[in-house]
């Protein structure tokens, strides 16, 4: 890489020339390139300019929205949606509400669950490691309207997760057709039943606050533990390709350093895995948000509207109720969350302190000054005592 | 220098590679489109084909449709062939984006008006020679600008079903059957026992619906321009509702671990429930020990009233056959037919000319064609599918909710959703 400006100088003048080999090259490699671009073109990038099209048009879905017909509303579909307050933005609302507690729930218990059966099975003194390994898998490679059917069986009034709880002493609830919000059940029981004025009267996307605070419903956290179960163990995946890549000597360091096996995961193991973290909360973020075919195989929506998610009331709009240009304007606008959450998470989860990552392999004994200087300042009592140790050994 | 010509070549290989590509994908896409151009042009004869896409109940309906379609080709020499959709909606919905839908196809009610609203129906009513003999109320709902549409396919009503043996089990004779509310509350306390409630029904306006008719209420007013949602008779009508789930002896049938009424009433979770003629095929194949009887649903303060439900043969605008389209129509809607397709999968005739004939074949299902008289059609206006769909949401919280605060709900939403079609 430390010779790149001294090559790339020449190089750049050379292109100048159309028939110079630079130019040549660029030609193959855009024609390497044309049945891909057609590819994506055809297939990725028109219809989402078609889409945003009819996102801002009146398209009545008869017909091709380019056709002359079809007038240009600018905003108005995003507006009503919005900022109407009509029955558009209470669903809107109300399908936001669900997601974002769904995402919630899901995004982290999921990276947690999978990091953690990655970490189980990447033991090297567990027996049936392949056994686990692919029993873990298994949801992941299943159908998810299988998946979602076999749900509706367990979690039924009387099905078997209400016998087993019934076993327990523990009356069930009836899950799929429970529409209450866990938050307010919560509420419930130190007596907050019914809704502050405050949280009565301001609202936001056309629902009151005090809706906004119910929580997931009954029913959707039986679709929150359905995500983790079929998801996990495919992140499971990931993460254990991440940790057999984390190298045997900096664990072995790590141990002489004093670090005991809660230090090592939470400061060296982790922090090592943080491109994978990233990976696994970007793709479940994508994921979450986007959920719809369990939706669609499952409850549509109910109980009262307590597992409506944007990407199924965008499909309703459009093909049921052919409100084209709200459904469309929907998956824009879940479109603009997920970028948003994306760059938001990127941000968060940047590395600040190490300035590149290839260093960590490098030049060892940095970080591992940073690790244990860390764990001094959580107060372990041998961090000074470590930290010239491993200055020294390296040396 | 040497790597010039080698580059060259692979440029020269490359440019052939990326041609023969996009040879081979045009050659492709080209192929597929002419395929399927050629076979309409050569197997539609002269007048060209004729496509039937249908929602089938199951495979009772569709060899129904099937025959019956056949025995019209046969006669007019047009071929015509029937698809089942999976989502029809959806697949409608695919045809008219793409300016090729089929050519007959089931339009359900509430779907009506925002087609016939956007153009893609033909309207063909004019065309029916003896469209008088449809009931008035399902030509009333398939009636866009003053103008039929589409003609009625048939239509279900709702009534109440009673297990007999549970009735009897109860010590509850012929002449208890109720009539009333007051005489249904009495009756499904009766019938309520530990493991089973008096009446059981789906917690949705297609069932709810019913006692606002019977109390005198609907959603909107006559002209279809008013929402009347929050009148005091719908108030009536949900609180006598909220007043049977209260009492215990009436529950959703979703509060019973089960999907609908009629799951709930065959399985014995409910002794009573309320549903239409469909209940008879469930009952067949599901729970074929079941003995039960069918009867009118009581009557209100403002006497008696149910829902009924309906789709009609819509033909597409943009159909190139609309003539033939049209002729099957006819044949598929005519007396015969329509009982065939009775006696086929047990739905209600739409012309009044088979009501005896159907009579005849179920007789103990009259009480279903015998409530079309005072039955009341189910909300279609344009857009008012959200507005169901949200007070559907709310009717699963009736029990603990307040009714006036539910209808002022749907009143807001509806009137907003009128107002919008009006502009």
């Amino acid at each position: 890489m430390t010779a790149v400006p001294a090559t790339a100088q020449p190089r750049r003048r050379e292109r100048r020339g159309p028939g110079s080999a630079r130019g040549r090259e660029a030609a193959s490699g855009w024609l390497f390139l044309a049945p891909m671009l057609v590819i994506l073109g055809l297939f990725l990038v028109v219809p989402v300019l078609m889409a945003l099209w009819v996102s801002l048009s009146d398209w009545t879905g008869r017909g091709s929205p380019l056709s002359s017909d079809v007038g240009f509303v600018g905003l108005d579909n995003y507006e009503s949606l919005l900022l109407g307050g009509g029955l558009a933005t209470q669903d809107f609302g109300t399908a936001m509400r669900n997601n974002a507690y769904y995402v919630l729930l899901v995004v982290p218990l999921q990276t947690a669950l999978s990091l953690f059966l990655a970490t189980m099975v990447n033991r090297a003194a567990l027996r049936g490691k392949g056994f686990f390994r692919t029993a873990f898998y298994f949801p992941s490679v299943t159908s998810s309207v299988a998946i979602t059917v076999l749900w509706l069986f367990l979690f039924s009034a009387s099905g078997t997760i209400n016998a087993v709880l019934a076993k327990l002493s523990i009356t069930g609830p009836n899950w799929f057709n429970d529409p209450q919000g866990v938050l307010h059940l919560l509420l419930g029981t130190v007596g907050v039943d019914a809704a502050p004025a405050f949280l009565a009267q301001h609202g936001f996307l056309g629902i009151p606050l005090w809706e906004w605070a119910a929580g997931p419903s009954v029913a959707m956290t039986a679709f929150v533990l359905l995500a983790i179960f079929t998801t996990s163990g495919t992140f499971m995946l990931l993460f254990l390709a991440a940790l057999q890549a984390v190298s045997h000597e900096v664990e072995e360091a790590a141990t002489m350093d004093g670090a005991n096996a809660r230090q090592r995961f939470f400061r060296v193991t982790l922090p090592m895995l943080r491109p994978t973290v990233f990976t696994v909360v970007t793709l479940g973020l994508i994921g979450t948000w986007q959920v719809f075919d369990q939706i669609y195989t499952g409850t549509q929506g109910g109980p009262a509207k307590t597992t409506l998610t944007p990407a199924y009331l965008s499909y309703t709009a459009a093909f049921q109720n052919n409100q084209w240009g709200r459904g469309a304007a929907i998956a824009f606008v879940l479109f603009a969350i997920i970028v948003l959450l994306t760059v938001l998470q990127r941000v968060v989860l940047r590395e600040r302190d190490v300035p590149r990552r290839k260093r960590f392999h490098r030049d060892p004994p940095a970080p591992l000054a940073a690790v244990a200087g860390a764990v001094g300042t959580t107060g372990g009592p041998g961090a000074g005592a470590t930290t010239s140790t491993t200055t020294g050994s390296d040396r | 220098m040497h790597t010039i010509p080698t580059r060259g070549k692979r440029l020269l290989a490359s440019v052939a590679a990326t041609g023969a590509g996009l040879l081979v994908l045009t050659a492709c896409g080209g192929s597929g489109f002419d395929d399927e151009g050629g076979d309409a042009a050569t197997s539609g004869g002269g007048g060209g084909s004729l496509s039937i896409l249908i929602g089938s109940s199951g495979d009772a309906e569709t060899d129904a449709v099937e025959a019956a379609v056949a025995a019209w080709s046969e006669e007019s020499g047009v071929d015509a062939t029937v698809q089942v959709a999976s989502d029809l909606t959806q697949e409608l919905s695919q045809g008219f984006a793409s300016g090729e839908p089929a050519d007959v196809f089931y339009v359900s009610a509430d779907q009506f008006q925002s087609y016939a609203a956007n153009g893609s129906l033909h309207p063909y009513g004019s065309e029916l020679d003896d469209a008088d003999d449809f009931y008035p109320s399902l030509v009333e709902q398939f009636t866009y600008e003053d103008e039929l549409v589409c003609a009625p396919k048939d239509f279900s009503t709702l009534g109440l079903v009673i297990n007999t043996a549970a009735w009897e089990a109860a010590g509850l004779a012929d002449d208890d059957v109720p009539t009333t509310w007051d005489e249904l509350t009495e009756v499904a306390g009766t019938l309520t026992t530990d493991d089973q409630v008096g009446l059981g029904f789906s917690g949705e306006y297609a069932r709810v619906g019913a006692f606002l008719a019977q109390a005198g209420g609907t959603l909107v007013d006559a002209d279809g321009t008013e929402a009347t949602a929050d009148s005091p008779e719908n108030v009536e009508g949900l609180t006598y509702v909220q007043e049977l789930l209260a009492s215990g002896s009436a529950a959703y049938a979703t509060e019973l671990g089960t999907g609908w009424g009629g799951e709930a009433f065959g399985t014995g979770a409910a002794a009573m429930t309320i549903e239409g003629n469909w209940i008879t095929g469930a009952m067949e194949n599901d729970y074929p020990d079941v003995e039960y009887r069918v009867v009118e649903l009581p009557a209100g303060p403002a006497g008696q009233g149910t829902l009924q439900f309906t789709n009609c043969w819509g033909v597409a605008a943009d159909s190139a056959n609309q003539s033939d389209a049209v002729d099957l129509v006819r044949h598929l809607t005519s007396t015969d037919q329509q009982l065939a397709f009775a006696e086929a999968f047990g739905v209600m005739p739409s012309v009044q000319s088979a009501a005896d004939g159907w009579k005849e074949l179920f007789p103990e299902m009259t009480a279903f064609i015998d409530s079309a008289d005072f039955a009341q059609n189910v909300v279609n206006a344009r857009g008012a599918a959200d507005v169901i769909t949200d007070f559907n949401a709310q009717l699963e919280g009736l029990e603990n909710g307040d009714p006036a605060a539910i209808l002022g709900s749907v009143q807001t939403n509806l009137q907003a959703v009128l107002d919008e079609n009006a502009s």
